[in-house]
């Protein structure tokens, strides 16, 4: 059995089986990572030892039939925002270089109750500010479908890590993308829940109103898998919102009949890549030969999510960041009296892009600015929020791409911010407004480079993304 | 309107996000947040009056608890990370002359 071919849910029924073991999956992990890792550099922290002795443990619990769900015994890569208790957690920064958690993050928890087993910490944009995890402190991920391409970001070492066969799924934080931008530049299904469904406790936070964790992953039936064992109600966070329609496995169906399916117009415009265009257009004609009622409308505003989402996420990392002071962990600089001490930390501690950002939300926070910036902002947050509240009157989902273009060459992204930026203008609005949106591969252009097509759900009906990305994905594999 | 962005400005942004600029730095920081606000400029093409600033996105209140204590003693760990540790305290550079 070529293990690492397996999805996750298929691998957890192999375990589960006695096919397979929780130690030979792991050990097929950490071959794989020995002989791709130099390459691609998907890890910060590949932990070998600890990973295989809780492989046995699991094991042991497995054959105890102590562990019984689908995720017991799978290997899983953790982005190195999530906190892990007596494992390294850097965020990609010099400044937690030294950073040992002495608790886990509560979705990381929640897996390993289900019995998923820890690899270790994926590479990331430093604090998840970036699009191409070229931010990292520690090096710069490839792509593993062409290693002279980045993986996107900030989540690129995940979305790197189960491209490559480096785990069978990733955890990723999504505060403007940071999921499925990279799922879509790596040939990866990837998800952002709803705001609030799975718990931030233990994330490091960027932009506190925005950040969600979700899953990185091959199938759309892991996806759903993950983001069932994920979700809870978790009173450490005060913006966990108590669900009672977690079943996301129950919209595994594979059927779009009568599923009405909205293309905004608006984003199909100047700046998509043509080749981008065809195979997500693609896509949405395979789902309305298979009965969905596909239309194009205007959803209006798009030019202003990325002005909005920046003010608002640099205001909000500005303040977020405030505590890595050389205090209480991580690296603190040699300096003569508090204040230096404070300022040379940060200084040496933080890289470019995270200086960038939180002198513009230091700025647009401060007095005299705040209202013809940071409100204003806000202001045009609950407009965006209205304009989706209108699409979803109209449509079960909205159909569109998850990125502009394919995934550019290394090295070209970081020297023209504000185009950087531009990039996220698909993904970005589904942050301000809080919905779930899931990126499904749909294709890849003449180079080789997948094409990821994002459907985006009202908010709460991840079952209704769930089953239309289901739905494409069985449709596509079958070429009907 | 294009942003020009002073010294003075840039020097401001750093005191209040606490970050000491190399020349070279102070420049292109100069520059790249005048480009990012003559971008956010933009917001104001959009009239905004009468709408009310969204902070979130569900109408959320404050979740009240009963304040009882649900964790033990977690000094020790809590000092795991210090950067640097005396009796159970952090250490601090001087703070006053």
């Amino acid at each position: 059995m070529e293990l690492l071919a397996l999805s996750a849910v298929e691998l957890g029924t192999a375990i589960k089986e006695g096919k397979t073991t929780a130690v030979e999956a792991m050990q097929a992990v950490l071959d794989k990572i020995e002989q791709t890792e130099e390459l691609y550099h998907c890890y910060v922290t590949v932990d070998r030892d600890g990973a295989l002795g809780r492989a046995k443990e699991v094991q042991k619990k497995i054959e105890a039939g102590e562990l019984t769900g689908p995720l017991a015994g799978v290997p899983v890569a953790v982005k190195d925002n999530l906190c892990t208790e007596g494992i390294l957690t850097t965020c990609a920064s010099r400044i937690l270089e030294n950073f040992v958690p002495t608790f886990s993050a509560e979705a990381v928890l929640n897996l390993e109750r289900a019995g998923a087993v820890l690899i270790g910490k994926t590479n990331m944009d430093e604090f998840a500010m970036g699009s191409t995890t070229e931010t990292s402190a520690y090096g710069v991920t490839r792509n593993p479908r062409n290693p002279k391409h980045v993986p996107g970001g900030s989540s690129g070492g995940s979305a790197a890590a189960v491209a490559a066969g480096e785990c069978f799924f990733a955890l990723g934080s999504d505060t403007g993308g940071s999921i499925r931008q990279p799922a879509s530049f790596c040939g990866v299904v990837g998800m952002k829940p709803t705001y609030g469904t799975v718990s931030r406790y233990g994330l490091v936070a960027y932009g506190s109103s925005l950040d969600q964790i979700g899953p990185l992953c091959r199938t759309v039936e892991d996806c759903a898998v993950i983001l069932e064992t994920i979700s809870s109600h978790d009173k450490k966070d005060s913006t966990s919102v108590a669900r009672s329609d977690t079943d996301f496995t129950s919209a595994l169906v594979k059927d779009v009949t009568g599923m009405r399916i909205g293309i905004p117009r608006d984003y199909f415009g100047e700046g998509l890549n043509p080749e981008v265009k065809a195979a997500v257009l693609k896509a949405a004609a395979l789902l309305e030969k298979n009965g969905a009622v596909v239309e194009e409308f205007d959803l209006s505003l798009v030019d202003y999510a990325v002005p909005a989402y920046y003010t608002i996420a640099s205001a909000e990392a500005s303040s977020n960041l405030e505590r890595f002071d050389g205090i209480k962990y991580g690296f603190r600089a040699k300096a003569e009296g508090l204040h230096q001490m404070y300022k040379k930390t940060r200084s040496q501690g933080f890289g470019p892009e995270v200086k960038r950002r939180i002198l513009l939300g230091s700025f647009v926070l401060s007095s005299g600015y705040y209202d013809a910036y940071y409100l204003k902002a806000l202001r045009v947050k609950a407009m965006i929020k209205k304009a989706f509240d209108d699409a979803f009157a109209d449509y079960d989902c909205i159909l569109c791409p998850a990125a502009p273009t394919t995934a550019p060459e290394l090295g070209k992204s970081l020297l023209d911010p504000v185009k950087m930026y531009l990039g996220d203008i698909y993904t970005i609005s589904v942050n301000l407004a809080g919905l779930p949106a899931v990126c499904v591969p749909c294709g890849e252009d003449g180079r080789g480079l997948p094409i990821g097509l994002q459907l985006i759900g009202d908010c709460f009906q991840e079952k209704k993304l769930i089953q239309a990305a289901y739905t494409y994905e069985q449709l596509s594999v079958s070429g009907s | 309107m294009s942003h020009t962005i002073t010294d003075e400005t840039i020097d401001y942004a750093a005191i209040l996000a606490k970050l000491e600029l190399s020349d070279a730095e102070r420049e292109q920081a100069k520059q790249d947040m005048g480009r990012m606000l003559d971008y956010i400029d933009r917001l104001n093409e959009l009239d905004t009056s009468g709408v009310e600033p969204m902070s979130h996105v569900f109408p959320v209140r404050n979740v009240f608890r009963e304040d009882e204590v649900t964790n033990g003693d977690g000094s020790a760990d809590t000092l795991k990370n210090a950067p640097e540790e005396k009796d159970s305290m952090f250490v601090v550079p001087r703070t006053f002359d």
